[in-house]
């Protein structure tokens, strides 16, 4: 029987690149062998699995050095032998109606017609997808349209799955129903699977191997699950990949709540319940895909005006609620000696007085740079709000500095990895030294290297006496930082406590 | 309307022709018509189409909140001429008319056409490489996702200070970043869509089957040629009474 994967001496350099992505690849997986497949991010696990699956050819896409077998032919030479699924499920899909997009790929192979659609219904079940054919894709939920995709490959049984960290775009709920789907359907045949995931908790039991490939090429470790972590655990942890293990430690113990210094009010999204943000804690907004976190997050943060309800900015210590604008002096934004805030309507602020109050981080940190230097970005904010220019070149540099990006301050933001898009996103909210800190999703997408610089990087500015609301799906970051959380819960605030205690026990204050 | 002229298939609902068919019918009444700029053929057409519409069930109530900005269009046109230019009225009413009656079927092809049954068409009947159909066919469906976009890029610059004020030029810059930060995220989704696509076997290099097959039945032909018999007769009473006028001459 041929090998599901052989690769020797494979490397792959994209043609916009200089460097190549991976190369010096030695990597046999028999059929039906379960592989996990890590390394730090910027190690080429991405790009192999693309490979793998037919996507990357040259010489249209890049350069290729070796050899890389699929099936025992050259990668994409096999119709229908990999089945590759990708992060963003959202991205993936085609089609309107549910049916047609699993038919999909079996009219792209030309299957006929007479045996599309039982196939199509025998698939959908399989994946526990119960909705008529014709149901609309784009209102499924994050889960449910990753196993639609799942549900397309699966139409055509693959003898390779490829899984390119199929959860990491998921809130818990649908993490684990795709986890669940994947134990189902790649456990049952005798396929083979590579699978890339940050995270492996409940899908350790479906790999028989762990491969961990070396940043600079080659393979670093190959062996059973047990020997890899137990021999290299630490190791791995160090350079950014997720291993099994106790959770991080909690980085403060939870603490008093300073004077509020942002209150929702009746707030049609929190279904009337009212909810603040304090000096120097963490309040994380929890809860499933589409129940209103973010939403709440940018009421909070000034960046959507609430349809009912109200937003109020009550501000820091020694600093009068609100008031007459005062004269926009650098003096007036010494650290200690708050600005005080417009008497307008919070939701209504100039953006330049927002930002000397509030830093908001998204979700993806590239929508939120509007510069080409990572040194341009940290300046916008201090130059928005008025400060001198010796002023902005002290703080940028000073930034940078404690960030770590000193070496990058000429860089492109956009050509940034993950961890230091993050690290400066971060950065470019606390150029202005806010009361509030706003993030959506801040660990989302990021290694365990990335994962420990921000956690510690919060809790330092949530110590320095800032006020911190972080929308999230990470359990692992609410137990490390968050002193208190609210879970929502379609709209509705579902229960709001100390993280961890039942909600009675601890009701917001 | 055109679309249904077929009287005696008028009890199927417009959904039901062939979209290649009604897309046909609809493109032989723009040749039709823009062939000539006279009252008499754009009158009969147009009266033709209102004639056909309660054949095909059009509720009135849906039309005009579909075709609605049509009547609007024709008598900006209407008014342009009369004001602008020394045409006389009969000229003015002819244009405005010939607009309302080539425009109607395109409204009715689109509102009654699923797109996916549109694509499915193109390909099985006129012959268009699927790579193109169904590749347009999936980048529409990016459209929302791209609304949801913008409305981030917008957030995002106001997080960062960054907005324009009562300024009408800072405005502008805005917008303009806006723009190109929209675009940036389009190409970057339409990557991994393209890619997806990919990995799902979808290239030109292979023969490909289709689960939806859209058959050409004897009302589709029956749509076509009568549409055509209606354009063509009244381009010939328009020059048996005198009316037609050619545009180029």
């Amino acid at each position: 029987m041929a090998r599901a994967i052989e690769a020797a001496g494979w490397g792959w350099r994209h043609s916009d690149r200089r460097r190549f992505a991976l190369r010096h690849l030695d990597l046999t997986v028999e059929e039906g062998e379960r592989v996990l497949l890590l390394g730090a991010s910027g190690a080429g696990k991405s790009t192999l699995l693309k490979a793998l699956a037919g996507v990357l050819r040259a010489p249209e896409a890049g350069d290729e050095e070796g050899d890389l077998l699929v099936g025992g032919h050259p990668a994409g030479d096999l119709p229908g032998y990999a089945g590759l699924v990708f992060q963003d499920p959202s991205s993936a899909i085609v089609m309107g109606r549910l049916g047609d997009d699993v038919a999909f790929g079996m009219e792209n192979r030309a299957v006929p017609l007479e045996r599309i659609w039982p196939r199509v219904l025998e698939v959908l079940e399989l994946v526990g997808l119960r909705y008529p054919l014709d149901h609309r894709t784009d209102r499924l939920s994050g889960g449910e349209q990753q196993r639609l995709a799942i549900a397309g490959l699966l139409a055509l049984s693959p003898r390779l799955w490829l899984l390119d960290e199929p959860t990491a775009n998921l809130d818990p709920e649908g993490a684990a129903m795709v986890r669940e789907t994947i134990a189902e359907v790649v456990g049952r045949s005798n396929a083979a699977m590579l699978l890339v995931e940050h995270r492996v908790t409940g899908l350790a039991e479906l790999v028989d191997r762990v491969v961990v490939l070396e940043p600079a090429g080659g393979v670093l470790a190959d062996g059973p699950p047990e020997e890899i972590f137990g021999r290299l655990g630490p190791r791995l942890r160090a350079e950014g990949v997720w291993v099994p293990g106790p959770r991080p430690a909690r980085l403060a113990p939870p603490r008093a709540p300073g004077r509020a210094v942002v209150a929702a009010e009746r707030l049609s999204v929190v279904d009337g319940v009212d909810l603040a943000a304090h000096e120097g804690q963490v309040l994380a907004v929890t809860g499933s895909n589409g129940s209103g976190k973010t939403t709440l997050a940018l009421a909070l943060a000034s960046l959507l005006a609430p349809t009912s309800g109200e937003v109020r900015f009550l501000g820091g210590a020694g600093q009068p609620a609100s008031g007459p604008a005062a004269p926009r002096s650098a003096a007036t934004l010494r650290p200690g000696a708050r600005p005080p805030c417009p008497a307008a309507p919070y939701p209504t602020w100039p953006a330049r007085e927002l930002v000397r109050h509030v830093g908001t981080v998204f979700q993806q940190p590239e929508q939120q740079f509007v510069t080409s230097s990572v040194a341009a970005e940290l300046a916008v904010g201090p130059r928005r709000c008025g400060m001198p220019e010796p002023e902005v070149a002290r703080r940028t540099a000073e930034l940078l500095e404690r960030l770590a990006l000193t070496h990058l301050a000429d860089a492109n933001p956009f050509t940034l990895s993950g961890g230091e898009q993050r690290r400066l996103s971060v950065a470019t909210a606390l150029a202005t030294d806010p009361e509030l800190l706003v993030l959506d999703e801040p660990t989302f997408g990021q290694d365990a290297r990335g994962w420990d610089e921000l956690a510690a990087l919060l809790a330092a500015q949530r110590d320095a006496g800032r006020a911190i609301v972080t929308v999230t799906h990470d359990g692992e970051l609410v137990a490390a930082l968050a002193d208190r959380e609210a879970k929502l819960e379609g709209g509705r605030i579902a229960a709001a406590c100390a993280p961890g205690a039942p909600a009675e026990a601890a009701p917001v204050p | 309307m055109t679309l249904v002229l077929a009287a005696p298939l008028a009890a199927g609902r417009l959904g039901r022709f062939n979209p290649a068919a009604k897309l046909a019918a609809a493109a032989i009444v723009m040749v039709g018509l823009l062939v000539t700029a006279d009252l008499v053929t754009a009158g009969i057409v147009l009266g033709a189409e209102l004639a056909a519409l309660p054949l095909a069930r059009v509720r009135p109530g849906e039309l005009a909140r579909r075709a609605w900005p049509l009547p609007v269009a024709a008598a900006g046109v209407a008014l342009a001429n009369l004001v602008a230019s020394s045409a006389p009225g009969t000229t003015t009413a002819a244009i405005s008319i010939r607009l309302i009656a080539i425009a109607l079927p395109g409204v009715l092809v689109f509102a009654s056409t699923d797109a996916v049954d549109l694509a499915d068409a193109l390909v099985q009947q006129v012959r268009v490489p699927p790579r193109f159909a169904y590749g347009a066919l999936a980048a529409f469906r990016l459209l929302p996702m791209l609304a949801a976009e913008w409305e981030t890029i917008g957030r995002a610059r106001r997080a960062r200070g960054i907005d324009a004020g009562r300024s009408p030029l800072r405005a502008a810059a805005l917008f303009g970043s806006r723009v190109y930060a929209l675009l940036v995220a389009a190409i970057r989704t339409g990557t991994r869509l393209a890619a997806a696509m990919d990995a799902r076997g979808f290239d030109s290099r292979s023969p490909r089957s289709c689960a939806r097959r859209q058959v050409v039945r004897a009302h589709d032909w029956l749509l076509v040629a009568a549409t055509a018999a209606v354009v063509a007769g009244a381009n010939l009473t328009a020059v048996a009474v005198g009316a037609w006028h050619p545009l180029l001459l």
